[in-house]
């Protein structure tokens, strides 16, 4: 397919694979940032054809991973509102609150509906007058213009029967924790490229700067995680520590500024609690005063859910990459995609269940050695 | 600042996410062909109906009456929307009975029908369906002998559901199941997979996307009757260890309960798999494995590895078969679990689904 299997040509593939084991001389730590990195790595095997030497751990950047459990009960809350149309994007159906999932919900009789575009909640709306259509506007910087002009286009258009339940992070103050935390193991990063083809990467240069790591900000597809690792060595290997584009196929230093004015029109910066992490300062969006009127949260009495999580889980150091999926006792006995005890098992974009899925079983040597770890 | 050692008061045990597995109710999962279905039909069906013929657990039943080795299975049908480019329900109604047959060496011969119809339903596509019907069962040979009708409340049906249930003859002396399966062997495949969710997924309400792929929707057993003409005349009728038309669940689901049943794994080449480039699209698009949308004119065969170049070719001449392919073989490794080699040379488990395929959020 055009656009695509370029970046998936065995040959050239190899040819990288070879040239980061000329390049490497000592053993490296880097992680991806992305669920949707984390995922191609490990449907393609990605971490199979490294050197031994070079590790990979997988960042906390899967958004359905990092929604915190009492936001996904008062979704559920909301969603059992008979009056409630509920939409949210597909793979947030599955992941489980405190009491089922909202499939659960949908087989009781509530509305649940899958929408790609959030855009298609105001068709809703308007084809649904009696109703109450509430999006779980979820997700990284990748998402936000597309939750933000859900919002902008209500207020515009006038459209009251919709709202917006909001739990937007952002990921450089989750890089900025994970690099600050004293048992961080991470030397390199490979960026978030959808990230920053919506905010640019300039955010990330003060954070190379100021922890001395090299950020790549690389693409999804093999060729170019494989690509985005060799310029990450290369750096290692080099002592610099500077921001590097891969992925300049797709994306600027400045990123898209009309995106970037939407979403400063109708969200501004709060702190937010990161599932199996906790609260991290300044690192997620909530909507303006000015669209309070469709806020989900304030329009529905959620404010006293506030859940707790497991504490056996592990995924807290999972998504900082301080552990991986095969370090957790309860990995594939306790907890598996069926029962989830955590954050990273819940989504296909979460480390743990993307070891599940596509790697899991250990009896064969070269597939026990997932993530290259040493 | 450390997040990690935020984590303080161990009383909060116990308040980890509730295993879904057990749903109290059923969920759209369960029709999904994925672990929730097999749950269902373990836990729910076969530990009641238990009997030595249903836990072999085949799409049909062998069963031998008065000296004739008969093949019985039945099949319900709910599309939306009830036409679609390629087939409609009806076709895939005597379709997909005929293929449960065809799948297990029988030659089809009869079908009944019976239908559910929803109060309000226009007569007129109820008449389109069912000439969709006789068009199909004359060319797969098949005769619809029986039938029935019930309607139910508007509202409490879509339009229509289907149920065909079919009877073939097992005039061969094969022994086609999923429990077949040995080391060596090699896997075939008919064609391109996942054409039929695809176009299915296309026409839905709400994602409607333009592309000019239709519905596989084809019985298969021509075809199949082709694949045992050629291993009977090579005297290794045996060499077919097992055929099946992944449909729901996809191909993936369908190796999955292969290496389960008999034990062994199964190595896939993805650069064998034929997929077309709307289908990959698509995939691309919604964040969907085309491994796992379901097919209704594809079969998937595990034959011995001296008969696999000329079952191959057999498949290539026939017109269902012509972009056939070879895509792995069973290994003696991994038993129970299936792999793939990617493109890029690395390796990962195709492992069964858990529930519907859900599409990523990015």
């Amino acid at each position: 397919m055009k656009y695509l299997d370029e970046y998936r040509d065995g040959g050239i593939a190899k040819k990288l694979v070879d040239e980061i084991a000329r390049v490497q001389t000592k053993p490296w730590v880097i992680m991806e940032v992305c669920g949707g990195q984390t995922h191609s790595i490990v449907k393609n095997g990605i971490d199979h054809l490294l050197p031994k030497a070079i590790e990979l751990v997988h960042g906390p950047g899967c958004p359905v991973c990092v929604t915190p459990l009492d936001m996904i009960d008062k979704a559920h809350a909301i969603a059992r509102q008979p009056e409630v149309i509920f939409c949210s994007f597909g793979d947030m159906l599955r992941v489980p609150g405190s009491t089922g999932d909202l499939f659960t919900i949908k087989s009781l009789g509530g509305d649940v509906r899958v929408v790609y575009s959030p855009i298609d909640c105001l068709k809703i709306a308007r084809a649904n007058p009696g109703k109450q259509v509430v999006f779980f506007a979820i997700g990284f910087e990748t998402t936000s213009p597309a939750n933000a002009m859900l919002a902008w286009r209500a207020q515009q258009d006038g459209v009251t029967n919709v709202s917006l339940l909001v739990s937007h992070v952002l990921v450089p103050p989750a890089i900025e924790a994970i690099l600050s935390s004293p048992r961080n193991r991470v030397q390199g990063y490979l960026g978030p490229g959808h990230v920053c083809a919506v905010v640019g990467y300039s955010e990330y240069e003060p954070l190379a700067a100021r922890f001395h790591v090299p950020i790549v900000v690389s693409g999804f597809e093999p060729l170019d995680i494989l690509e985005g690792i060799l310029m990450v060595v290369r750096q290692l290997e080099s002592g610099r520590a500077e921001v590097e584009n891969q992925y300049s196929r797709v994306l600027s230093r400045e990123g898209n500024p009309a995106a970037q004015k939407l979403i400063e029109k109708v969200f501004e910066v709060s702190d937010r609690k990161w599932r199996g992490v906790g609260l991290i300062p300044k690192s997620g969006l909530k909507l303006r005063a000015e669209f309070s009127a469709w806020d989900a949260e304030l329009r529905y009495d959620v404010a006293a859910i506030d859940t707790q999580e497991s504490e056996i889980c592990i995924a807290g150091e999972i998504l900082q990459g301080i552990k991986k999926p095969h370090d957790c006792p309860a990995f594939g006995t306790d907890c598996t995609p069926q029962h989830p005890l955590g954050a990273t098992m819940v989504s296909a974009e979460g480390a743990c269940a993307a070891y599940y899925a596509y790697g899991r079983h250990l009896a064969e040597p070269e597939l026990v050695n997932i993530g290259g770890g040493a | 600042m450390n997040p990690t050692d935020e984590r303080e008061s161990p009383e909060i045990f116990g308040s980890c996410p509730l295993p879904i597995f057990e749903h109290p109710q059923i969920v759209l999962g369960h029709g999904s062909g994925g672990k929730l279905s097999a749950e269902l039909i373990d836990k729910v069906f076969v530990s009641r109906f238990s009997n030595p013929t249903l836990e072999r657990m085949d799409d049909q039943a062998a069963l031998e009456i008065g000296g004739a080795r008969l093949a019985f299975t039945t099949d319900s049908f709910v599309v939306t929307p009830l036409f679609f480019p390629g087939g409609d329900i009806g076709s895939l109604a005597v379709n997909g009975t005929v293929n449960d047959l065809a799948m297990g060496g029988a030659k089809p011969l009869y079908l009944s029908a019976a239908f559910i119809l929803e109060e309000g339903m226009p007569t007129v596509e109820l008449e389109r369906i069912v000439d969709s019907m006789r068009t199909a069962a004359d060319i797969a040979g098949v005769q619809i002998v029986t039938g029935d009708t019930k309607v139910v409340n508007r509202g409490k049906g879509d339009k229509v559901f289907i149920n065909t249930s079919g009877i073939g003859v097992l005039d061969r002396a094969t022994r086609l199941s999923a429990d077949g399966a040995q080391p060596g062997d090699k896997i075939l495949l008919n064609g391109y997979l996942g054409d039929h969710g695809i176009t299915i997924l296309s026409q839905r309400e709400n994602l409607e996307f333009e592309c000019d792929l239709r519905s596989d929707c084809a019985s298969l057993s021509g075809l199949v009757q082709a694949m045992l003409d050629e291993a009977e005349a090579a005297g290794a009728l045996d060499a077919i260890r097992c055929m099946r038309d992944p449909t729901r669940g996809g191909a993936a689901s369908t190796l999955n309960e292969i290496a389960g049943r008999s034990r062994v794994g199964m190595s896939l080449v993805e650069d064998r798999i034929p997929v077309r480039e709307a289908v990959r699209g698509a995939c691309e698009l919604l964040g969907l494995d085309p491994m796992y949308v379901a097919n209704e004119g594809k079969l998937l065969a595990v034959v011995a590895p001296e008969l696999a170049e000329r079952l191959l070719a057999v498949m290539r001449a026939h017109p269902l078969g012509a972009d056939a392919s070879m895509i792995g073989e069973v290994v003696a490794t991994h038993p129970g679990m299936v792999t793939m080699k990617t493109g890029i040379g690395g390796t990962r488990v195709v492992d069964l689904l858990f529930g519907e395929q859900l599409p990523r959020i990015c």
